[in-house]
């Protein structure tokens, strides 16, 4: 008699983004290893674009079949639209970040590594997203964590991208054991593992259950980089190679708050009185941190790793509303968002291959006249981020503040308006050092020579752009879409 | 063609905005094409003035919906008093982009852009019928006016657009934040379908957000640099039009929606803007300069406007929108006419300037003509108008009628200072032989517009008569009901969408003691 292993049954459709991306990673793999290196940036690259693509297609396939949530594989993973919006959105940034890497300089040694490291990553994103228990969350958050600390220090040239690298894996590890921690006291104080189960399970008043809560809650902050949880943030940001910034500010963002989301809803409903509060002082101190320390800086990289603190306080509010208003509001600011963030970050890529140099205020001066474009997106990507109309962002922000008061908590919601005030002053800065300040002025000298031309990176920064700016218009599809996905969490 | 005219007053400039941006075409082409499409939206705006019927409420209305699940739809539609704002901003535009081909700017594709972004932004704002959609015009205003004064404007235009931004926009987030709670309280942010509220702090959200933007006293800190700093044109676009958008907010919104908080905070407000109209105008007659005599009584007349809204009766918002347009002209005209003398003296100081009427009778002609309508000389627009507004504010108390009277006495003061201090006096000494009188160009801009405030002196009933439908306007019974606003609130909803036929309301019926003078 054989023994036989009892296997799950495994529904490949759902698995089918993750699949996808780690078919193009293989193949990002093999280009590294058997074509010839001239060969490499243009193969991996593409394979890499390919992944994405096809992952978002499957992504929406999956998203259209999927009316009611389901439990896979042995109840380890879930399928739902709440993970195929996410991992659309992941794909989404993952595509925009393609197109600002491929002008990135960057060793033929491991270019195609990288590109297999970007959708490895992605990969792991939108596995994350689907997960339903304890385990899974681990290891999606792990396999996704592992591929971006090895990205980050990818430029070994780069001193900052190695001290990057490292600070991320160090304080990145400390993140991932504490929810593992927590975890371990949720598994010991439920006896379970699968989150709907934990619900069922979970006792409010177990001082161990809540303090695994608590230890879970806080391991998702540090990757969502909301304070206190922030300070591996601006270094990060600012020392790995900017493409890779743009996708982290982004993807990384978007799955750590969804995943938030759903790991509360599902797991911790009975507790709500709890963490809806614990969420809203994150939030709180994520704005005024964030804020804050914008206000202070001079490196616009920098700058913008701090206005992504304060933005995730910002999304951490419709979460601590704890209604489907805010859940619908968070998913559809993620849209805007995401593509604000990468391409804001790739306009700073445009301006640091241009000068050779970190970007900063000062060497900003003059790019609006100097690139239109880039100029005109960089300032709506900026308005974006601060809510102003005839972007995206203003609906999100709308929303989130919207779900606040619907909440009843309007202290909430003044928070977030002082906040967005004190953010213009280093959002409207950006425009300021690009638009009413002059070169001459300054005295920097001319660098001479017309800068260079990067169909890749402008095509990322307009379809960035098209995105921010249509979100505000086709609020109505998107919000239906955003509603769709969270049907998943009752409220 | 009827349901879109607002659509297209609103859209046709936006879209003109992005063909500057667009198309790289040479400087005077993208002036001669932004003039062009001003002098398009104007024909619009006679359009609709031509198939506007007076004798009703809302018109041209159209709506679509946004986003359906927060009940915020893309409504506009244009009442009375819209109608003649709109066509206030087209006109004071067309000017203000007429002036800026003449003068030249830096940099025309993204200025002439910038100017037509504002028209479809302000038209916008008057016409909008959602609270959402009139917080995105009002924002969108916002937007072009920082870069165009950020860009183009005087040695301190970079603390003047920041003082600038960061007041208004802590207005404007404090009214989004009043527009959230009034629009998921009511169910919907529909201006027309939403009943009244009597929560004190939404009001207060809406007034602090109109009062930072119109500027009232004593938030107008950001006035003078601004006023300043920016372009002549584009200070005339602010003090002519932008404020008026305050000012309109705080009719259609602030007053009508709220009539219990209007009743309840009548007085502090009607004290403070009084307090504006003196202020700004010893502010005005102790300014060392042109722009600052023009930026101060502008203050002051934003003040004196105020007044006849939060009187609360006919006479007053009657008075209010002639008040606003005739200010709109005549502010726009004065900052047109600092910025011709600016050009040719390159200072607007009054100790160096003076004894520019000989030799220059165009000049000092316009400037004369301006300067009299603006110190509301009897049988002058603005005499009609201020006369309306005191007569309005008169029936509330007889006190405020006194204090904007002695106000008249100190525009007559600043008015003739300014037109002294420059026209005549020993010559000064920034003015030499080759600063010329008004040439042909800025004649074609600034004749327009003078004739524009003689036709006004002529029939200012074209306007005081014209802007709300009936004798007695359905806003003031909401504000005189508010012992019972809870009872009448879908009642009153549909006597503000169709106002007609309102009982007449005697004046000062609303304090019971506005009417009785000793």
């Amino acid at each position: 008699v054989t023994a036989s292993i009892q296997t799950p049954h495994i529904d490949w459709l759902t698995l089918s983004p993750e699949l996808s991306l780690l078919a193009a990673g293989a193949l990002c793999l093999l280009v590294a290893v058997l074509t010839p290196p001239s060969w490499r940036r243009g193969l991996g690259a593409f394979f890499a674009l390919a992944g994405f693509v096809t992952a978002a297609i499957f992504a929406g396939v999956v998203f259209h079949r999927s009316v009611d949530p389901s439990l896979q594989v042995g109840d380890a993973i879930v399928r739902d639209r709440l993970g195929m919006f996410g991992a659309f959105i992941v794909c989404g940034s993952g595509i925009l970040a393609l197109f600002t890497s491929y002008g990135h300089r960057m060793r033929k040694e491991y270019v195609a590594e990288y590109y297999a490291l970007l959708v490895t990553a992605g990969a792991g994103m939108c596995f994350l997203l689907q997960a339903h228990n304890l385990i899974t969350l681990f290891l999606g958050l792990e396999w996704f964590s592992i591929a971006l600390y090895v990205i980050c220090a990818i430029d070994m040239e780069l001193e900052t991208s190695l001290e990057s690298g490292l600070k991320y894996l160090v304080i990145g590890s400390f993140g991932s054991a504490v929810l593992l921690f927590g975890s371990a006291l949720v598994y010991g104080a439920t006896g379970q593992v699968e989150f709907s189960a934990i619900a069922a399970n979970g006792n409010p008043h177990d001082a161990m259950f809540v303090a695994g809560l608590a230890m879970m809650l806080v391991g998702l902050a540090y990757k969502a980089s909301a304070a206190p949880f922030h300070q591996w943030t601006p270094d990060v940001y600012q020392g790995a190679p900017t493409p890779v910034t743009a996708f982290m500010s982004a993807a990384t963002k978007a799955t750590a708050l969804i995943v938030m989301l759903r790991v509360l809803r599902t797991a911790f409903p009975q507790e709500a009185h709890l963490w809806t509060i614990v969420v809203a002082v994150l939030a709180c101190a994520s704005l005024a941190v964030g804020n804050l320390a914008a206000l202070a800086q001079k490196d616009v990289k920098r700058m913008l790793a701090y206005s992504s603190i304060s933005q995730a306080g910002f999304m951490l509010i419709p979460i601590a509303s704890n209604n489907s208003l805010g859940a619908r509001g968070l998913l559809y600011y993620l849209i805007p968002y995401c593509a604000a963030a990468v391409g804001s970050f790739a306009v700073v890529a445009a301006r640091e291959r241009e000068l050779q140099a970190p970007v900063t205020f000062d060497t900003l001066s003059g790019m609006g006249w100097e690139r239109p474009f880039l100029g005109a997106s960089m300032w709506v990507f900026m308005l974006g981020f601060a809510g102003f109309p005839l972007t995206g962002g203003f609906v999100g922000k709308f929303y989130a503040f919207s779900a606040a008061y619907d909440r009843g908590w309007v202290w909430l919601m003044i928070v977030g308006v002082v906040a967005t005030v004190i953010s213009l002053y280093y959002y409207l800065g950006v425009v300021r050092a690009m638009y009413f300040r002059t070169p001459a002025e300054l005295q920097l000298l001319p660098a001479g020579g017309s800068p260079p031309r990067e169909v890749a990176l402008q095509i990322g920064v307009g379809l960035a752009l098209a995105v921010t700016v249509g979100s505000f218009f086709a609020v109505e599809p998107l919000i239906e879409i955003a509603r769709k996905a969270a049907e998943t969490l009752v409220f | 063609m009827a349901a879109w005219i607002v659509t297209i007053l609103i859209f046709l400039p936006v879209a003109g905005a992005l063909a500057c941006f667009v198309f790289p075409v040479g400087g005077q082409y993208v002036a001669a094409f932004a003039a062009l499409v001003a002098f398009v939206e104007i024909g619009f705006w006679i359009d609709a003035l031509a198939r506007f019927d007076f004798s009703k409420g809302l018109q041209f209305e159209q709506q679509a919906s946004w986003f359906k699940d927060l009940n915020v739809s893309y409504h506009v539609g244009m009442y009375g008093f819209s109608l003649w704002l709109v066509g206030l901003t087209v006109v004071v535009m067309a000017t203000a982009i007429m002036y800026a081909l003449v003068a030249g700017r830096d940099r025309p594709r993204a200025y002439y852009g910038l100017m037509l972004m504002l028209v479809g932004a302000v038209v916008g704002v008057f016409t909008s019928q959602d609270l959402v959609l009139f917080y995105v015009m009002f924002e969108a205003m916002l937007i072009p006016l920082y870069v165009l004064v950020g860009v183009w404007g005087g040695a301190g235009r970079l603390g003047a657009t920041f003082k600038f931004v960061v007041y208004t926009m802590a207005g404007s987030l404090l009214m989004l934040v009043a527009i959230i709670a009034f629009g998921l309280t009511a169910g919907t942010f529909d201006l027309v379908n939403s009943g009244p509220s009597s929560s004190s702090w939404i009001f207060l959200g809406f007034a602090v957000a109109f009062a930072v933007k119109a500027p009232l006293f004593p938030f107008h800190g950001w006035l003078p640099d601004a006023y300043r700093e920016a372009p002549p044109e584009v200070s005339a676009v602010l003090s002519g039009i932008v404020s008026k958008a305050a000012a309109y907010g705080f009719l259609r919104i602030a007053i009508v929606k709220f009539p219990g908080p209007t009743h309840d905070f009548r007085t502090p407000i009607l004290i403070l803007a009084a307090a504006g109209l003196v202020y700004g105008s010893v502010l005005a007659f102790r300014a060392p300069d042109v722009r600052g005599v023009i930026a101060y009584s502008s203050l002051a007349q934003m003040g004196l406007i105020t007044l006849g809204l939060f009187a609360a009766n006919n006479l007053g918002f009657d008075g209010a929108v002639l008040q606003m347009v005739n200010h709109g002209l005549i502010s726009a005209t004065l900052f047109l006419l600092a910025g011709a003398i600016e050009r040719r003296t390159a200072t607007g100081e009054f100790v160096l300037l003076g004894g520019m009427a000989r030799g220059r009778p165009a000049l000092a002609t316009l400037l004369m003509i301006t300067g009299v309508i603006a110190l509301a000389v009897p049988g002058s627009s603005a005499f009609a108008g201020e006369f309306l507004v005191l007569a309005g504010v008169f029936q509330q108390h007889w006190l405020y009628g006194v204090v904007g009277a002695v106000a008249i006495v100190l525009a007559a003061m600043y008015m003739l200072r300014l037109i002294s201090g420059v026209l005549h006096r020993d010559v000064g000494s920034a003015v030499s032989d080759a600063a010329r009188d008004l040439v042909p160009g800025e004649l074609a801009i600034l004749v327009p517009l003078v004739a524009c405030l003689i036709a006004l002196s002529v029939w200012p009933a074209a306007i005081s008569d014209h802007s709300f439908p009936s004798a007695t306007l359905a806003i003031t019974s909401n504000v005189s009901s508010t012992s019972n606003a809870s009872s009448n609130a879908t009642n009153s909803t549909s006597t503000y969408h169709r106002p007609v036929g309102t009982p007449a309301v005697p004046h000062g019926s609303m304090t019971g003691e506005g009417g009785n003078l000793p």
